[in-house]
Formats: structure tokens, sequence, C-alpha cells
């Protein structure tokens, strides 16, 4: 029953960071249409190590969609040309026999290249310290069931709360704006009465990291949502833009 | 003395950890500030102490291998983590839980450790709550829970299928909070590579820059490691590829015991394997087994029919089903626990029944749920796990019976600690998976998060006090300190050892072989010639490895290979310890299944008279023989008695 093709590859291969990058082919012969895209990627891998040669180095870890650690931008999509997955979970029964495939890595100042496909996403983290929390300390805190919570406001929270960090909001969009991102957790915690009461602060805070960090502007051309591997909702950066006009109200 | 103490506190169970607290050493809050926490991995278990460690005031370093800590492999969990809070009023209490994880252990977990997480659980989803975890609610806005194998109750909080990533994300987002503070420095993308012992103590570690290559020391007061569980010994199992078991691997190398190791649980339900280029395995929740029903064909030529692909599976008259689980155990059916499911998937395959292309799967089909309960209630209890399937699997399994089959998904031996989670080493502390505390020989579902927090929110905070008090005088070292430069020379003459050895085969294809053999001899079934033959087979892997692997690149700058090659050097040792404690432990109980020792009917024997204690393995050297403890496990509060899911 197995089904396989033959593909080449071209690949962004750049050492480091003040590198030059160029992009390598590869050729790639049976390749079971059963294999996610790691897999096969693992087997070019192996391929260049028989050649000693070094490996493409990318990033991946959980490779089931929920690390966002797998960034890949696959013949012009970042992950790939199936809706609503991240690259690890793509499979190869969506290319054809003899197709050429490029993969590149994320494009965006605020991630530059460490090495070959991998980018630094340190800036989300950084985003997230400014303010992508509840201040609340381990120990002391009221009865789980104290405040009861609307289930549509926990079922909305929990939607903007899967955002895996991955990026690709940022890679599609042509500002390289990571509105998509913060909006995500800020929407978030302002839905819940638990992040309730920071909700203005943290707003302002994560906007004003974001912008430091020197990811783009928002010009809403919605590029994010289409590439979001978890569907978040453009509906999180309007809820933004309302938590950060009130917070400068504020002021 | 034995070089193993549990220090289990006085006074009755239910008092000790309250006793304990009571009477514990406190740090001041000037001298926190002067005291430094090394902390490796970012897990539930990592995040959550660093957190606690920094809010509370000691000058915390944290590690993680991934480029940032929501990335770390707990993200993945599914179904949910339990509690005893009792919400709803269905009889559960702390003594329960307790009793559940004993019992589902197969009562080879210690008894005060086991109690104390009980306790803390409530104490978890408060401060989870209050993070802003999304929890499952009712339409009351009341907390929902759900139920889960091993359990008469409803104890399971959960977030969708994403618990393990709402939980992992509050723990991150209270860590990045105390990073923004200055009371923790990150470390993202760097490895622990040895861990430095002055004068008998933890007092470092040396980290490898995976950016740049680079080696660096740290100094600590107190190292804990969190590091997680080694199940992709197997190569192939449901753990996160970058998942390892290097940093348990430089404790034990350093003195710390490892307990347990062949203690490993197999899951029923993952989808499986595919083909040889395979890289991990995806988890099927183990909630399926509440509406599908498991079985194979009843007849060996219908089997072979549908491994050819001449046959579906929908095309086998109900009369020509086995539905094996129902068949062998009519009390339990569909839902006996994960060891007993795994293991009777196994016998079927291995007699000849098994389906898909390589005959090692069996169907869990829906189609009686769905005529039942219609195809909408079906979508909305697991739409997004049918999702994965078709994702991966390309098929309908609305229409079609999903295959499974069994894999390597967790480990519950690990790093031998005592009641305060402190190795047998003074100033090592190891927590989460990492551990070999909580399970037992088997782990219980949603429990392995309640352990991680419980760790790093509510154990550690007080235990690591009660040891850092004596040691407020310290100063910092400098790292200039002999055995700092000791041990980074010998690192480097690791890495260097590796890089010389310029062979002919892939990292990978070692880490295949290995996992080969570890599934063959040391997985669901194990007998003496079996681990004995393992145990040769790993040593050949081992010198064939030591002399043929191919690393390409250099130690500086980022090199993908030479880690895994580092890592699969530590994996190669485990799976030799696993065999030997699998070889030394004359019973079968929980997931470690000797064939030598079942009942008439299949069903694992225990011999408690020979092995109610932990088998802890200290080394004694590269190549030489590691030297077996024992700590009895003694019971006080339950009286053992054999498993039974008939
Ligand atoms: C698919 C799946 C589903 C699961 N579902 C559930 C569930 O529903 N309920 C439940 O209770 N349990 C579940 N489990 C088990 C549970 O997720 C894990 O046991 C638990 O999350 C482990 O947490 P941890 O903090 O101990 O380790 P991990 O989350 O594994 O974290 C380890 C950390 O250590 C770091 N690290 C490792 N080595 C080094 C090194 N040498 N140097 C520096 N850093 C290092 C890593 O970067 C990482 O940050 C599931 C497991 C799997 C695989
Ligand atoms: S919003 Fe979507 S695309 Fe952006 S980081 Fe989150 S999951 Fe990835
Ligand atoms: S590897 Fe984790 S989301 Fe792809």
């Amino acid at each position: 029953m197995e089904n396989t093709i033959n593909i080449t590859l071209k690949v962004w291969r750049q050492n480091g960071p003040k590198e030059k990058g160029r992009f390598e082919t590869y050729k790639l012969a049976n390749v079971s249409t059963d294999s996610s895209f790691l897999e096969m990627l693992d087997m070019i891998n192996e391929q260049l190590v028989n050649e000693n040669k070094e490996p493409v180095a990318f990033d991946h870890d959980c490779r089931e969609g929920i690390c966002g650690m797998c960034s890949l931008y696959i013949n012009g999509r970042p992950h790939g040309p199936d809706d609503d997955v991240t690259t690890c979970q793509l499979h190869m029964r969506k290319f054809k026999d003899g197709q050429t495939i490029t993969i590149e890595p994320w494009r965006s100042a605020a991630f530059p290249v460490i090495k070959d496909l991998i980018v630094d996403r340190r800036a989300f983290d950084k985003i997230i310290a400014a303010g992508g929390y509840v201040s609340v300390n381990t120990g002391g805190v009221p009865d789980a069931n104290a405040i009861a919570i609307p289930k549509v406001d926990a079922d909305e929270a929990m939607d903007s709360a899967s955002c895996i960090g991955c990026g690709a909001c940022v890679a599609a969009c042509k500002n390289g704006s990571a509105m998509l991102f913060v909006s995500a957790k800020v929407s978030h915690l302002a839905l819940l009465p638990q992040g309730r009461v920071e909700g203005a602060r943290r707003a302002k805070a994560m906007v004003a990291k974001m912008d430091e960090l020197g990811f783009g502007n928002c010009t809403n051309t919605g590029a994010c949502e289409v590439e979001c591997p978890k569907n978040i909702s453009l509906s999180n950066i309007a809820r933004l833009n309302r938590e950060f006009l009130s917070a400068k109200l504020q002021d | 003395m034995s070089k193993i103490n549990a220090r289990i506190p006085e006074g009755p169970l239910a008092q000790k950890w309250t006793n304990y607290k009571d009477h514990q050493k406190l740090v001041n809050p000037s001298n926190k500030r002067k005291l430094d926490v090394i902390i490796v991995g970012t897990g539930l278990a990592g995040a959550s102490a660093a957190a606690s460690l920094g809010e509370m005031g000691f000058n915390v370093k944290s590690f993680t291998i991934q480029d940032s800590p929501r990335r770390a492999h707990s993200i993945a969990a599914q179904g949910g983590i339990n509690a005893a809070k009792n919400y709803p009023n269905d009889g559960d209490s702390v003594f329960r839980l307790f009793y559940d994880t004993i019992k589902g252990g197969d009562y080879r977990a210690r008894e005060a450790n086991v109690h104390r997480l009980a306790e803390v659980s409530n104490d978890i989803i408060d401060q989870c709550v209050a993070q802003g975890v999304p929890f499952a609610r009712e339409y009351g806005g009341l907390l929902d829970n759900r139920s889960f194998g091993g359990a008469q109750v409803s104890r399971t909080f959960y977030a969708k299928g994403q618990t393990g990533q709402q939980l992992l994300l509050g723990a991150y987002q209270a860590l990045m909070r105390q990073v923004n503070l200055g009371t923790v420095k990150l470390h993202t993308r760097t490895e622990l590579v040895e861990i430095v012992i002055v004068d008998g103590k933890a007092r470092g570690i040396i980290s490898r820059d995976l950016v740049t290559g680079e080696l660096q020391r740290h100094f600590g007061h107190a190292v804990i490691l969190a590091t997680g569980g080694y199940g992709n010994t197997f190569f192939l199992s449901t753990n996160a590829m970058g998942s390892n078991g290097s940093a348990v691997i430089k404790a034990y190398e350093k003195g710390a015991m490892f307990a347990n190791p062949c203690y490993a649980q197999i899951h029923p339900t993952c989808i499986p394997v595919h083909g040889e280029n395979q890289s991990k395995l995806t988890l099927m929740s183990e909630s399926l087994r509440n509406d599908g029903r498991i079985w194979v064909p009843k007849k060996k030529e219908d089997a072979e029919a549908i491994r050819l692909g001449k046959m579906k599976p929908t095309q086998i008259a109900e009369d020509d089903r086995d539905y094996y689980l129902e068949r062998r155990y009519p009390a339990f059916g569909n839902l006996v626990p994960r060891d007993v499911a795994s293991r009777a998937a196994k016998e079927r395959c291995d007699a000849g029944y098994g389906v898909g292309a390589t005959g090692l799967a069996v169907y869990l089909d829906f189609k009686s749920s769905i005529e039942r309960l219609g195809q909408k209630t079906i979508e909305a209890r697991y739409g997004n796990l049918f999702q994965m399937y078709n994702k991966i699997v390309d098929e309908n399994p609305y229409e079609t019976p999903m295959m499974i089959y069994p894999a390597i998904h967790y480990t519950m031996g690990g790093i031998w600690v005592d009641y305060e989670l402190q190795t047998n080493i003074p100033g090592l502390f190891v927590a989460g998976e990492a551990n070999f505390s909580d399970h037992g020989a088997n782990r219980l579902g949603a429990s392995a998060l309640m352990q991680g927090l419980a760790d790093g929110y509510f154990v550690l905070p007080y235990t690591i006090q009660n040891y850092l008090a004596d040691h407020i005088a310290v100063k910092r070292m400098t790292t200039n300190e002999p055995e700092f430069a000791e041990a980074e020379n010998a690192v480097k003459a690791r890495f260097e050892k590796l890089m010389s050895i310029k062979g002919k085969r892939s990292v990978d294809s070692f880490h295949k072989e290995l996992g080969l053999v570890m599934w063959d001899f040391v997985g669901m079934a194990r007998n003496k010639a079996g681990l004995q033959n393992a145990i040769e087979k790993i040593a050949a892997i081992k010198k064939e490895f030591w002399t043929n692997v191919r690393i390409p690149g250099n130690t500086t700058g980022m090199n993908i290979e030479l880690e895994k090659a580092s890592r699969l050097a530590d994996f190669i040792v485990i799976g030799d310890l696993m065999a030997r404690d699998a070889l030394n432990r004359e019973e079968s109980c929980g997931g470690h299944f000797r064939e030598e020792y079942q009942t008439p009917e299949g069903e694992a024997l225990r011999q408690d008279d020979k092995f109610a204690y932990v088998g802890c393995w200290e080394y004694k050297g590269n190549d030489v023989e590691p030297e077996l403890h024992k700590e009895e496990l003694v019971y006080e509060s339950v009286s053992m008695v054999q498993r039974n899911y008939k």
C-alpha cells in the first residue's frame, strides 16, 4: 500500500547569524508519503551525514503540533501547504512525485537566523516577561472554585491561550508584526477575573516591549490569522486594541 | 550506615508533612539573596521550582536545552491533572488519592512521599487557577472534572486536550515574571554536561552553550535537576525528540543512585509505526477507550488478508471479531489499566492476529458508540483527536476503525531521592519525572503533571531551605577552583573523543539499533534469557558506537549531531541499567512484566517477600557492573494485595 515519491529540495543553509546564506539543492528518492515532513528532513540529514557533510539544522521537539518549536517556511508558506497544522504535522502526501520543495527559515528582523533553518525567537519571551502573567506568588491564593467564571469566558480564554508561540504570524506578516501573538496572551488573561485586574497595565507593557524589539506595525492585512496553525482569531487583536486604548486613557 | 536513608519524618502518615514543615529550618530573607540555586530543566517541575524559589528571594539560575522554557516536553500532556478536591462530591479524599496512587503503582512506591503528593494536590489547582490557567468549566461557572483509569472517582482537571500546555504556560509565565524582576537568570539553548562536586557536595555545573559550543562554569549552593524522563532510550516513544537522560546520567556517574530503572510505562493507545523512517510515536488519549472497542480478527486468514490490503476491517463480520479485552477481562473490559491493555495487544499480534501493513496494530472501533450516541456526540468528545489521527494516518476514524499499538510513554524510575527530594549527594535535588519518587512500578493517568508541580511549587521550596539553612556562611565560589577546572576538562575530553572517532555510522543508526534491542527484550514482556541477551547486545552497541560513530563538523558553533551523540552515549548507559534492573527483579509488577512470573491466566505476579524494595544502582566505573542497594518499602497504612481487574 505504501506510496513513495522522489523530490528535489532547495534548502537555505547559513552557518551563523553573521554569515551569508545560500540555497543548496538536494535530491531525495523513495520518500514514503506516510512520512511526516520532518521525517523527510531526517532522511536528508542521514544522507548528508553519510556523505560526511553537516546536516541541516532545524528546530523541532514535540513533533505533534504543540510545542511551537518547528518553524519552516515551505514553498512560500509558514508551516507549508496544509491548513491548520504545524510543520511537524505536515505529511509528504501533500507533495507530488518530482516536485521541488523550497525550505527557508522564518524571515523577520526580530527573529535573526542562528543557523540554517533555526531562528532566535527569544523576543517572544521578552514580551511575555514584560507583563504576560498574573502577578501572584506561589501559595496563599484562594480556593480554585472561589470565583465562578462563565463557561463562555473560560472557553474563549482557552481558545486564545492555545497560541503555541511558533511565530508563523510574524513570518507571514509583510510588516513583521507580532500583534496576533501579543493579543492572544492579552485576551487570554483579560477574559478571566484573575487576569482582569492587571489588564490595562499588561497590554501597555507588552505592546511597548513589542515595539522596542523591532516588530513591525499591524496594518490589518490578516495574513497572520490565515497562517496561524492554531486558528488564533483576529478578534484578539481587536480586544488588545480596546485594552490598549483604555490603558492610554487612564494615563 | 547504609548509603540510602529515606529520612522519612516521624509521626502518623497524615501528619508527617505538617510535622516536617513545623520543624524544618528556614533561611531568613536577607540570607536568601546570598544563596544561589541552579535549576536544570524548565518543564513543569523545573519552571515551577524556579519561579517559586525566585519569588522567595533566592538567586536562581535556570537552564534549558530548548530556545524557551515554554517548549519543554511537559507541553505535550493532553489528558489532565489529578487532585483530591472532591468538587463532584463523589467520595474523593486525600487518603483515597493516596491509596489509588499506591495501588496503581503496584505497591512499589514510598508511602510518605505519596501521601504528601495527595495532600498538596489541591493547592496546585488553586495556584493554577490564580495564575489564569483556563481549566474547563461547567455551565455554573465552577471547575469541571473527568475520570481517568485506575480510579472510581472524577478527580481529573483539564484544559481541553491541552492540559500540559496550559499548566506549563502558567509556570512559564510565573518564571518569566521572575526573570523580569531579576531573581532568575535564564540560560536557554544551554545543556548541563557535568555536575561539579566540592567536598562531597553538589556545588555547580558545567554547561554547554548549544549555539556557540562554549563550555561554561556555574556555581550554586544547591543544584536541582528537573530534566524529565528517559523514555527515548527506546528511540521511538511518545516523548519529545529532545527528551533525554543525560543529566540524570551525569548525576549517576557522580555517585547518585539510579532507582528502579526498569520501571517504564507503555501506553496502549498510540498510532502504530508506519515505517523505518518513523521518528516518534503519537499518543492517542487514553480517554478514547471510554467509547472505543478494541478488537482483532478471530481468524488468522482474515488478519493476513488485511495486512496484504486485500480486505478492509469493515468487511469483517461481527462474529469474526475478537474483542479480546472484553473477553479476557469482563469486569473492566476496554478500561483495564495501561500495562494490562498493552500486553494483551502484544499477545494478539505475536500470535499472528495483528493488523495494519506491519501486523503490529489492533483496532479501536467507535462503530457501536456512534450507533448508540450519534456521530455528533463522539465528535464533541474526541473531535480533535480524530482530526489528529486523520492528519497522520489519512483515514477517517468515523468510518474505519482506528489502528493503535502500545508505545513507551513514561519512566517511573529515576534518580533516587529521599523524602526531601535530595539524592544521596548532599545539595543535589531531583524533581519531576527525573526522580523515582511517587509512582512505584506504574503511574496512573494525570498523576505526572500533579507530581511535577507538587515537587516544584510545594515541596522543594520547603525542603531546600532545610538544606540551605546550614550553608548561609558558604561563600560564592569563583568557579576557578580546581574542582570546576577538572570537571570542565573532563567534559572537553569527552567531546573531543566523540569528534575524534570519525567513524562510518550516523548517531541515529545506533539509536535505532539500541531502540530495537530495548523494545524486543526490555519492553512489554521480559524474560531472563532475553535480558541477558540484551545486556550483551547493548555492550556491543556501546563498543561500536565509541569506535564507529560519525559526527561531521566540530565542537565550536552549533552541532546538532554532536548533541545527539553525547545524549545517545548516555542512553546506552541507561539501556544497560534498565536491562540489569529488569533481570534482577524476578517478579512482575506494574509496568515490569517478567514472563516467568505470571498467573495461569497471564496476569502479573508480584513477589512481595523478595522484592518489596526500591532497587538503587550505584555507579562503579565505566564498563564495571553497578552495585545494587535496597530501600525496603514498609507499608503502615495500606496492605499489599494482588491487583485484579477481572
Ligand atoms: C504525549 C504525552 C502525554 C502526556 N499526558 C499526560 C497527562 O495527561 N497527565 C499527566 O499527568 N502526565 C502526562 N504525561 C506525562 C507528563 O507530561 C510528564 O511526565 C511531565 O510533564 C514531565 O515533566 P518534567 O518537568 O519532569 O520534565 P520535562 O517536561 O520533560 O522537562 C524537562 C526539562 O529539562 C530540560 N533538560 C533536559 N535535559 C537537560 C540538560 N541536560 N540540560 C539542560 N536542560 C535539560 C528540558 O529542556 C526541559 O526544559 C504525558 C506525557 C506524554 C509524552
Ligand atoms: S498566534 Fe498563531 S502563528 Fe502566532 S505564535 Fe501563536 S500559534 Fe503561532
Ligand atoms: S515540533 Fe512541536 S509544534 Fe512542531
